[in-house]
């Protein structure tokens, strides 16, 4: 590079983006609360079809939550490391979140395979319409953190930790937070009310 | 096999009938022309380099306005084309245009003005002055500012594909299901709104982010949220309805896109869906938009009105209070929209008093800019011009609102000419007269000339009359129970009069366009006797007059600090001794194509998707994410601009306003 930044703008940049990526997260939060309205809306509308009830597999979904949840700490473990510039010990938890998140989304795939071949897929229902949507919106976006994570892991391997490596790292971690408390309402609002008897 | 490659895309989607025949034409020659005559004058290169590829928000601000330009040149002819159906296709008589190609034009016409036009033109003047206002130099991301601005420009161009291959949506210009599901529109144009729509929001919702941040992060030293000149703060209020509202024409979009595409029950009328939460997602979006729309517009009318009354702007505080609550009432409205879908009395009822309360607010921003013209020295020009038009006309269509607002009143008025000639007084009179007055306003600050007088006050009185011609008699029409959307009524119900009118009003207004066309061409020629050499052409107030014009790159040399609102005017009043300024290095973003490559590939996507070609949707979206981790790897991002060249720049332009 043929110029150096300050420490203040280093500092000032990685705020003010960080400051930006809250601001992200809180569309994001606009479009799952959508998604989470119209779910509530079609939640009845199951047309003689099975509902949540008849469907939810609870212990299942229970090891998915854990699964994610452990994902999350992981991915804390990762940026303390990264803030001790601990180069290997980074790699290894952002290598544990991205096992766990991966075996998160392999169980939610083979969730919907099941229920697809049960002939339950989203076409049979304004009700399945709306499980399918809202909790494949969550996984796109654990997908898209997955992907996210191999570009960063790479980006550490071969920089080291740069101002915009450890920018990113922060930035990851919020990301995958946020969606670690949107699986919380998923977890909630789809699974646990759609089981119970009323 | 080989035609499954290409989807549900026929060779025969290329064909259609005579007028839409000539639109196909008037583009692909447009395109042509423009092609051709970049390659004539060998400008390619300057055109990627100076650009295209340009991170400065000077130049994204004026690629959005010449694209909402161009854009508002054909919604209009969308218009000439409706009018003309109205006016003439009464008894016997069946127009010039089928059903379904009359649906067609007022769906893309509505689609155009707001998301290309409006939008466009919102988006090109916040990127011209807002950073100048607050005394940056850049926005917070420069680089996601680009790519806003080509997401923008793809949805645009989508839209205008639409005329070439297949055909646009007949749905309205928000879809409604179960007309817009797959039952009932089974071709493409429905798809085409979706798409193009869904890239263009999603650039609008980064735009939003990054101005928010832009806005609370980036003031000159000093400024405090109450010493922000009003158009930063009429700002602020609009990107906080887009951060909180486009969310949801995301999400609307994206489902309706799915039960049409893979075959999911959220809208339809059967197996458990249910139409009318579109209906609730778009509006919860499309009310707020209609702020995030006028917002600005207010803003820049309390700078011109501040400005040309040689005044301090009257009740600040209560103007930037009065944007607040509007801000806020924005999402208390929606349902007003639909109050003929049977919520009930109560539901209603709130609505309808939520809506009639946005008039207080309103009327005190009214009241605020008549008492910042007393007793202040009026200057009458072009933008002041704008403003006096604006504030009878909205006034007009405000109290037709508040009208309406009665759930009671609503039930007899809803879907008519009523309802469509309100929403034009508040966009046309409200939004585009702001625009057009904040473009006439800005212009020397960002080309270094004033546009020419007497054309822009010609362009202004057609505007006007035309308006006035247009709409007033659609407000008497659905007084008499002309619905919306009518390709066709009887010669008895005695009408056709008043559309006459209504199409009169139209050319005018077309006139008005033929004049501001011919203000940019006869500015651009007499360019010389124009020029702005001071920097401050209109005796300005805020932080962007204190720099030369055209704006540096970089805005200013040295970053200000300020101690009071109308910052520039203080500093002119105060006798203090101005020091010599200390240059120091500044540090700007590189230019980078990237932005135009992902929103190439977000314009694959779309297309793939519309047309059903799943390979070409597999290449696309790996584009896309190929490109970010591309530009994300990449750290080589800034290039400096040295103390001595700054000098360099800044004794430049001073010399010239000594000449």
């Amino acid at each position: 590079m043929s110029h150096k930044l300050s420490a203040e703008q280093v500092q000032f940049d990685t705020d003010k983006t960080i400051f930006g990526f809250w601001v992200y997260i809180l569309t994001d939060c606009v479009l799952f609360a959508s998604l989470f309205a119209t779910y509530a809306v079609l939640r009845n509308g199951t047309a003689g079809g099975p509902s949540g009830a008849e469907l939810f597999n609870m212990p299942y979904v229970l090891v998915e939550t854990l699964l994610l949840l452990t994902s999350s700490f992981t991915s804390g473990m990762a940026l303390l490391a990264a803030t001790k510039r601990n180069k290997s010990a980074t790699l290894m938890w952002l290598g544990i979140t991205f096992a766990l998140g991966t075996i998160f989304v392999g169980m939610e795939l083979h969730e919907f395979s099941n229920l697809v071949q049960d002939g339950n897929s989203w076409r049979r229902s304004g009700f399945l319409s709306a499980f399918f949507t809202l909790v494949g919106a969550h996984g796109l976006h654990i997908t898209a953190g997955l992907l996210w994570l191999v570009a960063l892991v790479q980006q550490v391997v071969q920089k080291g930790f740069t101002s915009g490596t450890l920018k990113r790292l922060q930035l990851f971690s919020l990301f995958w937070h946020f969606l670690d408390i949107v699986w919380i309402f998923i977890f909630t609002i789809v699974y646990l009310i759609g089981v119970v008897k009323v | 096999m080989f035609a499954d490659l290409l989807g549900r895309l026929h060779l025969s989607d290329f064909q259609h009938d005579m007028i839409a025949t000539g639109g196909q034409l008037s583009i692909v020659f447009g395109i042509l022309g423009i092609v051709g005559l970049l390659f004539y004058l060998k400008r390619w290169k300057w055109l990627w380099r100076e650009w295209l590829t340009s991170q400065d928000p000077k130049k994204i601000g004026v690629m959005y306005i010449i694209v909402a330009f161009v854009m508002l040149i054909r919604g209009l002819g969308d218009t000439m084309l409706l009018r003309t159906q109205q006016a003439t296709s009464v008894g016997n008589s069946h127009g010039i245009l089928t059903s379904d190609h009359f649906q067609q034009i007022f769906s893309a016409h509505g689609t155009l003005m707001i998301f290309f036009v409006a939008m466009g033109l919102m988006f090109g003047l916040i990127n011209l002055i807002l950073p100048l206002q607050i005394g940056a130099r850049d926005v917070a991301f420069p680089f996601l500012n680009s790519v806003s601005f080509w997401l923008f420009a793809a949805g645009m161009g989508l839209v205008n594909l639409s005329l070439i291959v297949g055909e646009f949506s007949a749905a309205g210009w928000l879809a409604y299901p179960p007309l817009s599901g797959i039952a009932l529109s089974p071709g493409v144009g429905v798809d085409y709104w979706i798409w193009s729509l869904q890239i263009a929001g999603v650039g609008s919702l980064l735009s939003g982010v990054n101005f928010l941040v832009t806005i609370l992060k980036m003031r000159a030293p000093g400024m405090t949220l109450m010493k922000m000149p009003i158009f930063v703060w009429s700002v602020l209020g609009s990107m906080t309805l887009i951060v909180f509202a486009f969310p949801f024409l995301t999400g609307a979009l994206a489902l309706l896109g799915l039960d049409r595409t893979i075959g999911t029950h959220f809208f339809t009328s059967d197996l458990g869906g249910n139409p009318m939460m579109y209906v609730n997602l778009i509006w919860a979006w499309g009310h707020p938009e209609v702020y995030v729309l006028v917002l600005p517009a207010f803003g820049i009318y309390s700078e011109v009105v501040a400005t040309f009354a040689r005044k301090r702007l009257f009740g600040y505080t209560s103007m930037v209070y009065a944007l607040a609550s509007i801000t806020v009432l924005a999402f208390l409205v929606w349902l007003h929209h639909f109050f003929t879908m049977g919520a009930g009395a109560n539901v209603n009822t709130f609505f309808g008093i939520m809506t009639a309360v946005i008039a207080i607010p309103t009327g005190v921003k009214v009241f605020n800019w008549l008492f910042t013209m007393y007793r202040g020295q009026i200057h009458f020009k072009t933008p002041m011009m704008w403003f006096l038009a604006f504030v009878v006309t909205f006034t007009i269509g405000g109290a037709a609102g508040v009208l309406m607002s009665i759930p009671a009143a609503d039930f007899q008025l809803h879907n008519t000419l009523f309802l469509v000639a309100h929403f034009h007084t508040m966009i046309v009179g409200g939004v585009l007269f702001g625009y057009f007055a904040g473009f006439s306003y800005w212009f020397p600050k960002i080309f270094g000339f004033r546009l020419n007088e007497r054309l822009g006050r010609y362009a202004l009185y057609s505007w006007l009359v035309g308006f006035v011609l247009a709409f007033v008699p659609l407000y008497i029409l659905g007084i008499m129970g002309a619905t919306r959307r009518l390709d066709h009524y009887d010669a008895s119900l005695g009408w056709q009069w008043l559309f006459i009118i209504a199409a009169i009003g139209a050319l005018t207004i077309l006139l008005g366009v033929g004049f501001q066309v011919a203000q940019l061409v006869v500015s651009i020629i007499t360019r010389y006797d124009n020029r702005d050499l001071t920097g401050d052409p209109w005796d300005g107030r805020t932080l962007e007059w204190s720099i030369s014009s055209p704006a540096p790159v970089y805005n200013f040399a040295v970053i200000p600090t300020v101690t009071d609102r109308d910052a520039f005017w203080e500093s002119k009043q105060s006798e203090a001794v101005k020091l010599p300024p200390v240059y120091t290095d500044i540090v700007l973003p590189k230019n980078t194509g990237m932005g135009v490559i992902i929103a190439g590939f977000a314009f694959l996507f779309g297309f793939a998707i519309i047309w059903h070609i799943w390979w070409l949707m597999v290449i696309a979206l790996f584009g896309i994410i190929g490109s970010m981790i591309v530009r994300a790897s990449d750290d080589d991002t800034e290039e400096v601009i040295t103390a001595d060249e700054v000098a360099r720049i800044e004794i430049a332009a001073a010399q010239r306003s000594v000449l």
